[in-house]
C-alpha cells in the first residue's frame, strides 16, 4: 500500500452491491482519472464490511473515515473535499450511536415493554438475604400504616374493593376469604401460605418466595391482623431447598427486627409465622389437604362444607393464600385498592405471572396485566414459536387446565374467558406446543401424572383416572376400538361430576379440551392407526426408499426382531409384520434411506 | 439491631438505607451488579459468573462495585443473567452471561464505560 | 460394631430432635423428615421407633411414609439421577432422555442399581423450564441435556465424588 497515499474502499458485499455500490466504485475512478490522481489514490472494492444496514460503505485508508449510505452521485463530493482538499464530507459521515441511543433501542423490546411487575416487584431487583434491602423497597411499610392506622375491618374492605382473586388457581376472591374467617369467632385463627408449587411448569411461587420472600412474611401479617390470627403457617414443597433457605434467613431478621413477632410495631398486635414442609404430593394444593398435611396426616381432602375460614387448621377458622397472592398485597395497601383495580379487565384486577415455557423462544417468568391476550404473550413477549415451527396450542392450569388452539389466541387472559375456551388459569403455568407435539400423548401425559398423584380416596378419582390413563394408552398404542372415544368421554364427564376434591373434578379437562379442539388427531390414531405429529412410536411405521438405499446392510445388522431384508449392494425391504419400531434403523442409515411415517 | 416500635421508626430506617445507597452511588459513582441467583440461575452456572465478576474487580483494583445476589429477573432463556446500574444511567440487563463474559462485563462496562453489546438483552421492567 | 455406634448415634440425635418440639401434635410429618435426612431411608424398625416416641399408632407412620413420594422405605443409590418430568421438559425431549438413562443404567424409574450406585427417579417440575430438559444429579442441575450428553454427566458425577 505504499505506493498510494490514499485507498477508498468501497464495500462489495452483496448488500451494498444491490445498492450501487458498484456504480461509486466507477464513478470514483473515473474522477480519479480526470483529478488525475491515478499515482495517488487506489479504489478497492473489498469484502462484506458486517455493516449493511448502512450501506453503501465507502471507507477511507489511512485517514480511517467511514462514508455510509453513500450515492453515486455524492462521488464528486468526497474526490473535491476529502480526496483532494482533505476535508471530511460530514453529513456522510457514520455517527457511532450515543450511549444512550443505543440503550433506547433496547427499551423497545416487547419483551420487557409489554410486561408489568407487581408481584415479582422485587424479584431479581434486591438481595433476598439482606431484609434492609427490602425495607429501602417500602418493605414492611404497608404492615405499619395498617397497624398504626386501620381497623381490621378496613383491611378487609380495602382488600375486597381492589378486586384481588386467589392467583393459586380457583380465583377465588380473596377479600371474600378474609371476610368469612374475620366474622367467624374463635380464640385462635390461622394464616396458611400455599407454597405447595406442584403444577409441572409452574414455578412462579419458588421465585417469588427465592427472590422476593419478606413481601410473604409481610402480606401474611396483614392478613393475620384482618382475621384476628397471630399465628401463621408457610407450607412448602422440600423440593425447593433454596426457598426454603431464603425463607428462614427472611423469617429471622424479621424477628430480630420485630416486624414479626410480639407487639409490632408498639401496636399490640402478635404475629409469629413457622414453616411446614409438603412431601411430594400434588394433592397437597388443594387447601383441606394441606390441612391434613399440616396436621401430621395423609393428605387425603375433606369434604366442603366446611370451609377452612370456619373450620380449617385444628378445626379452627383458617385463610390459605397463595404465594402469589400474598406478593400482591402489601402494594395494595401502598398505592391503593382503586390504583390495583384500575389494572386488569373487568372481573379480573391486577396482574397474573405466567411461567411461559415449552416450544417458545423466550422461555420466562413473564407478568402482564390481566386481560392481555395470548398471541401478545407468546409471539410478542415469547418471540414466537422455536424454530420457525407452526403453532399448534398452547396449554395452561397444568392437569387440570385444558388445550387452547390458533382459534382463540386473541381472547383476553383473564379467570372468565379461559373457562370459557375450556381451560382455567390455573397456576399460570402455560406451555407452548408446536406441530411436533401429539395431542393425544399430552393427555396422556396429564393422566399420567393425576393418577400417580391420586391419593386414593375416591373412587371416581382412584379407578376412574386408572381407566382414562389405560383408554388413551391403547389409542396411542393403536389397539382401540372404534366405540372408545365416546366412552373416553363419558368417563370423563362421570369423573368431573363426582370425584370428591378439585385435583379429581379437573383431572380430565387436558382429555376433554383437547378432544374438543383435536378430535381429528383422536380419530386419525382410532380409525387409521396414524399418528399425525409422528410422536407415537408405535403408530410409526418405517419403510426403505429404494432409490435411497445403496445396500450396505448396516439396518439390518442392528435391527433386533431381523426383519430387514436385502442382499448385499442391493435395496432392503421392512418386514412389517415383525417390525417391532424401534427406529434402530432409521439411526443405523447413513444414506437418509430410512423414512418414519 | 433492636426491635423497631413505630412506624416512624421503621421510616427513618427506610429513608438513611436509601439515602446511604444513593448517596453513595451517586457521590461515589458506586456500580450495582446485580445477579439473578435463583435456582435455575444457580444451576445455568450464575454462581461461577459471580465468582469470576468479583474476582476480577478485585483484580482491576476496583472498590466502586457492589454485587448483589437477587432472585429470578425472569428471562429464563438467558441464564445467568446480570444487571448493571451505573449512576446516572439507564441500567442494563446482560443474558447469557457465563463465567468468561462476566470478566468481559467487568472488564469493558465496569471498568471502561462500554457497552457488550452482543450480550445485552433489555432494559429491566416497569415496576409497581 | 462401628457401623452400630453410628447407628446409636443417629437414633440418640433423632430422640434429641423430637425432645426438642415445642408440641408433638402435627409433627409427625417434620419428624419423618429429619429422621429421613439422618437414616437415608425409613426401614419399618425405624418407622417403629417414631412412633413409640411420638405415641402414636404404627400404622399411622407407615400410611404417612407410604402417601407422600418424598419418603422411602428402601434404600437409594449413591447418586440419584432425577429426570424432570415436567410438561416443559416433556415437550423437550424428557420421555426419550428417560428411556435413555433406563437404558443405560439397566433398571427402572424409582428402582437402584444392585451395586447401590444409582437410583433413577422421574420428578415433577424442578421449575427450570427455561433449560428443558433437565437433569438433576444429587441436587446438581443439568440443563437443556442431550442423549449424548448422558455418559459424560454420569462419568463426571461419579468422578467428582470419588
Amino acid at each position: 500500500m505504499s505506493k498510494y497515499r490514499m485507498h477508498l474502499l468501497v464495500c462489495g458485499g452483496t448488500g451494498c452491491v444491490s445498492s450501487d455500490s458498484m456504480l461509486i466504485v466507477e464513478n470514483l475512478k473515473k474522477q480519479i482519472k480526470a483529478n488525475k490522481l491515478s499515482d495517488e489514490v487506489q479504489v478497492v472494492a473489498t469484502g462484506c464490511f458486517g455493516f449493511c444496514e448502512k450501506g453503501p460503505i465507502v471507507k477511507v485508508h489511512p485517514d480511517n473515515v467511514l462514508y455510509v449510505e453513500v450515492k453515486p452521485d455524492d462521488v464528486t463530493e468526497i474526490i473535491n473535499e476529502h480526496v483532494i482538499k482533505g476535508r471530511k464530507v460530514e453529513r456522510l459521515l457514520y455517527v457511532e450511536p450515543t450511549f444512550e441511543q443505543r440503550i433506547s433501542e433496547h427499551k423497545d423490546m416487547p419483551f420487557y415493554k409489554k410486561q408489568l411487575r407487581i408481584a415479582l416487584r422485587n424479584c431479581g431487583a434486591i438481595d433476598p438475604e439482606n431484609i434492609e434491602e427490602y425495607i429501602a423497597a417500602d418493605g414492611y411499610q404497608a404492615i405499619g400504616k395498617i397497624l398504626s392506622e386501620m381497623t381490621p375491618a378496613q383491611v378487609v374492605d380495602t382488600m375486597k374493593l381492589s378486586g384481588l382473586r386467589g392467583r393459586g388457581g380457583g380465583g377465588f376472591p380473596t377479600g371474600m376469604k378474609w371476610d368469612f374467617a374475620s366474622r367467624n369467632a374463635a380464640d385462635q385463627k390461622y394464616v396458611i401460605c400455599n407454597a405447595d408449587e406442584g403444577d409441572p411448569g409452574a414455578f412462579m411461587d419458588r421465585s417469588i418466595l427465592e427472590g422476593d420472600p419478606h413481601s410473604v412474611l409481610e402480606a401474611m401479617a396483614i392478613a393475620g391482623y384482618a382475621i384476628g390470627a397471630s399465628k401463621g403457617y408457610i407450607y412448602i414443597r422440600a423440593e425447593y431447598p433454596l426457598a426454603v433457605k431464603r425463607l428462614k434467613i427472611a423469617i429471622g431478621q424479621a424477628n430480630e427486627y420485630g416486624l414479626l413477632g410480639k407487639d409490632i410495631f408498639g401496636s399490640g398486635f402478635d404475629f409469629s409465622i413457622e414453616l411446614r414442609y409438603g412431601a411430594g404430593a400434588f394433592v397437597c394444593g388443594e387447601e383441606t389437604s394441606l390441612i391434613q398435611s399440616i396436621e401430621g396426616n395423609r393428605g387425603e381432602p375433606t369434604n366442603k362444607p366446611p370451609f377452612p375460614a370456619e373450620k380449617g387448621l385444628w378445626n379452627k377458622p383458617t385463610i390459605v393464600n397463595n404465594v402469589e397472592t400474598l406478593a400482591n398485597i402489601p402494594v395494595i395497601f401502598l398505592k391503593g385498592a382503586e390504583w390495583f383495580s384500575s389494572i386488569g379487565s373487568a372481573k379480573s384486577k391486577g396482574t397474573k405471572v405466567f411461567a411461559l415455557a415449552g416450544k417458545v423462544n423466550n422461555v420466562g417468568l413473564v407478568e402482564v396485566p390481566m386481560g392481555m391476550t395470548l398471541r401478545e404473550i407468546i409471539f410478542d413477549i415469547g418471540g414466537g414459536i422455536k424454530d420457525g415451527k407452526k403453532f399448534k396450542s398452547v396449554q395452561t392450569g397444568g392437569p387440570s387446565g385444558g388445550c387452547i388452539t390458533a382459534a382463540n389466541l386473541d381472547t383476553p387472559i383473564d379467570y372468565d374467558n379461559l373457562i370459557a375456551i375450556g381451560s382455567m388459569m390455573g397456576s399460570g403455568g402455560m406451555i407452548v406446543m408446536d406441530e411436533d407435539d401429539c395431542m393425544v400423548n399430552i393427555a396422556k401425559f396429564y393422566l399420567e401424572f393425576t393418577m400417580d398423584e391420586s391419593c386414593g380416596k375416591c373412587t371416581a378419582c382412584r379407578i376412574g383416572n386408572k381407566r382414562l390413563y389405560e383408554m388413551l394408552t391403547r389409542i396411542t398404542e393403536g389397539k382401540a376400538t372404534p366405540d372408545c372415544l365416546d366412552e373416553l368421554k363419558e368417563l370423563s364427564m362421570i369423573i368431573k361430576d363426582t370425584a370428591l376434591c378439585g385435583l379429581g373434578q379437573t383431572s380430565p379437562n387436558p382429555v376433554l379440551s383437547t378432544l374438543t379442539h383435536f378430535y381429528d388427531e383422536y380419530k386419525a390414531h382410532v380409525f387409521e392407526k396414524r399418528c399425525p405429529a409422528g410422536v407415537c412410536q408405535a403408530l410409526s411405521v418405517y419403510t426403505i426408499i429404494e432409490d435411497k438405499c445403496i445396500g450396505c446392510t448396516a439396518c439390518a445388522r442392528v435391527c433386533p426382531p431381523k426383519c430387514i431384508s436385502g442382499s448385499v449392494k442391493k435395496p432392503h425391504v421392512i418386514n412389517q409384520d415383525k417390525c417391532i419400531k424401534c427406529g434402530a434403523c432409521l439411526k443405523a442409515c447413513a444414506f437418509d434411506a430410512v423414512d418414519k411415517k | 439491631m433492636t426491635k423497631m416500635k413505630s412506624l416512624d421508626e421503621l421510616k427513618a430506617i427506610r429513608e438513611k438505607l436509601k439515602n446511604n445507597m444513593s448517596v453513595r452511588n451517586e457521590d461515589e459513582g458506586v456500580i450495582k451488579v446485580i445477579i439473578g441467583m435463583a435456582t435455575c440461575g444457580i444451576a445455568a452456572g450464575a454462581r461461577e459468573t459471580f465468582n469470576a465478576m468479583s474476582e476480577k474487580a478485585i483484580e482491576l483494583g476496583m472498590d466502586n462495585i457492589k454485587f448483589v445476589t437477587a432472585g429470578c429477573m425472569g428471562s429464563c432463556f438467558a441464564e445467568p443473567t446480570v444487571e448493571v446500574q451505573v449512576p446516572g444511567q439507564e441500567s442494563i440487563l446482560y443474558g447469557y452471561v457465563d463465567a468468561a463474559k462476566g470478566v468481559e462485563i467487568v472488564e469493558k462496562h465496569l471498568k471502561n464505560g462500554a457497552l457488550v453489546e452482543n450480550l445485552i438483552i433489555g432494559q429491566p421492567f416497569e415496576k409497581a | 460394631m462401628c457401623t452400630n455406634e453410628l447407628l446409636h448415634e443417629k437414633f440418640v440425635e433423632l430422640d434429641a430432635f423430637i425432645d426438642g418440639l415445642e408440641e408433638k401434635e402435627g409433627s409427625l410429618i417434620t419428624v419423618l423428615h429429619k429422621t429421613q435426612e439422618l437414616f437415608g431411608y425409613l426401614p419399618k424398625e425405624i418407622q417403629l421407633h417414631v412412633a413409640r416416641k411420638l405415641d402414636i399408632p404404627a400404622a399411622k407412620v407407615n400410611g404417612v411414609v407410604t402417601f407422600y413420594s418424598y419418603f422411602t422405605e428402601t434404600p437409594r443409590g449413591e447418586f440419584i439421577i432425577n429426570v424432570c418430568m415436567g410438561t416443559a421438559c416433556f415437550v423437550r425431549g424428557a420421555e426419550e432422555l428417560l428411556k435413555e438413562i433406563q437404558d443405560k443404567l439397566k433398571i427402572k424409574a424409582g428402582q437402584t442399581s444392585t451395586d447401590g450406585k444409582f437410583s433413577i427417579d422421574a420428578l415433577r417440575c424442578v421449575g427450570a423450564c427455561g433449560l428443558a430438559p433437565v437433569v438433576m444429579v444429587n441436587g446438581k442441575v443439568y440443563g437443556r441435556v442431550k442423549k449424548e450428553q448422558l455418559d459424560d454427566i454420569l462419568a463426571t458425577c461419579v468422578s467428582e465424588n470419588a
